[in-house]
């Protein structure tokens, strides 16, 4: 249970960080920080205490093992995250050449 | 960047000679066993597009598009995409879509359960050029008034 | 699993410096290190597949990271009513936390899952599909229908990325 609170504190930490930050890089910082947060919980609901990882080996017959399907989702996740990271990089790259700055304060303000 | 366009010291420089071909050669092993031991199509597609963004970080811009041609990148983004949706629609004359339809071998070989090795190579060659081609495209961009060459 | 929280706690820590510091470059290399946490907590709970994924993945987001940060802008002053609008994100978080504590006592205890559709992944995985490994049989036979919608997002990234990096050729 204690576990689970730690996960939330992490998630809570990325949500200040977008809500309260004026720089582009720290918002988008705080994006990567809330994709870490939701993929460990997921995998942290389906742990099993004491279970192998999911693959079978050639001399065991034991069949307690951890969840394997919050493991697939999150395998596709962690790359998703990734390709969006590139691509809001991408896009401060062009606002910060287009206005000079990467406040958010002041994009609003300057014409191009 | 004029850094990057005359490449880095000669120690990252040898450094690099020497352990690009293992990287790559790590790569393609996490990629062939995908469906026998941990790892499979994304992990090891990654580390073949981080071995050449290696040689593109030591070397050089140009080095770097002398091993891989802009075409030869989109042409196995390309050749992965097609190859996973043919995988699919070949499962139609047998089932439904995507059902396994090759012969399931003995379990721990190389050549067994159906067409997962085929599928984690063509998503090995999706994400590996995909990801190669973002990089290079974000370094390529350059601030100044002229047009980027792509 | 007193190793764990260890770990979570590095990372919060290494999460807490990557907001507060002023220095740009030292942010993203803070991000570097909650990712490698991650990864070694990943390790712990027995996910080797997405130890793996998580690590390369990490290396090149601080690659990506670090090339955005090269022109680097200089910190400036906050400005005008910082006090209110600090405390009341701070309510906010608090109201949050307690609502997620009220949720998270209807979950299934630490370490013990209800696995409906996964025990029969378990237990008939290795003879319907052939392969040994569980969470590759999952991806890549059971949902495989996912990985391809995943496939279709990777190809939109980097048709975006093109995109956006793309000079307009429009002359005034």
């Amino acid at each position: 249970m204690s576990v689970y609170l730690l996960c939330l504190v992490l998630f809570c930490i990325g949500l200040y960080c977008i809500l309260r930050k004026r720089n582009l890089i720290k918002i988008i910082i705080g994006i990567a920080i809330i994709g870490y947060a939701v993929n460990l919980f997921f995998v942290l609901v389906g742990y099993r205490m004491n279970g192998r990882a999911p693959i079978h080996s050639p001399d065991q017959t034991i069949l307690d093992m951890v969840d394997p399907l919050p493991q697939a989702l999150v395998l596709t996740t962690i790359v998703i995250g990734l390709a969006v990271t590139a691509l809001i990089t991408a896009i401060a790259m062009r606002v910060y050449e287009k206005y000079g700055t990467f406040d958010i304060t002041k994009i609003r303000r300057l014409k191009g | 960047m004029k850094e990057q366009e005359k490449g880095m010291t000669i120690i990252v420089k040898t450094i690099t000679r020497l352990t690009v071909g293992l990287i790559l050669l790590f790569g393609i092993y996490i990629v062939a066993h995908g469906h026998v031991s941990p790892g499979g199509g994304f992990a090891g597609g990654v580390i073949v597009a981080l071995s050449f963004i290696h040689i593109m970080l030591a070397f050089g811009k140009e080095e770097a598009f002398r091993k891989i041609n802009q075409n030869v990148a989109s042409f196995f983004e390309s050749l992965g995409a097609i190859l996973f949706i043919t995988l699919a629609i070949l499962g139609i004359g047998s089932g439904y879509f995507f059902v396994n339809f090759m012969s399931k071998g003995k379990p721990f070989e190389l050549f067994s359960s159906g067409f997962m090795p085929l599928a984690n190579l063509a998503i090995a060659f999706k994400v590996g050029s995909g990801l190669f081609i973002i990089v290079i495209i974000l370094v390529m961009f350059k601030i100044s008034k002229e047009g980027d060459n792509r | 699993m007193i190793e764990l929280q260890i770990i979570l706690i590095f990372m919060i820590i290494g999460a807490l410096i990557a907001v507060r510091t002023k220095d740009l470059l030292s942010a993203v290399i803070a991000v570097g290190t909650v990712g490698l946490g991650l990864s070694l907590a990943f390790l712990i709970l027995k996910a080797p597949d997405l130890a793996i994924a998580q690590l390369v993945v990490e290396i090149l987001c601080v690659i990506i990271l670090i090339r955005a940060t090269i022109r680097k802008d200089l910190p400036f002053s906050t400005s005008g009513r910082w006090l209110f609008n600090t405390f009341i994100t701070f309510i906010f978080l608090a109201v949050f936390i307690g609502f997620g504590y009220f949720c998270m006592r209807d979950l299934p205890q630490f370490g013990s899952p209800i696995m409906k559709i996964a025990q029969h992944f378990v237990s008939q995985g290795l003879k319907e599909t052939g392969a040994t490994n569980l969470v590759s049989s999952v991806v890549l036979d059971y949902r495989a229908y996912d990985t391809l919608g995943e496939a279709t997002i990777l190809f939109t990234a980097v048709i975006g990325v093109l995109a956006v990096m793309r000079r307009v050729g429009r002359k005034k």
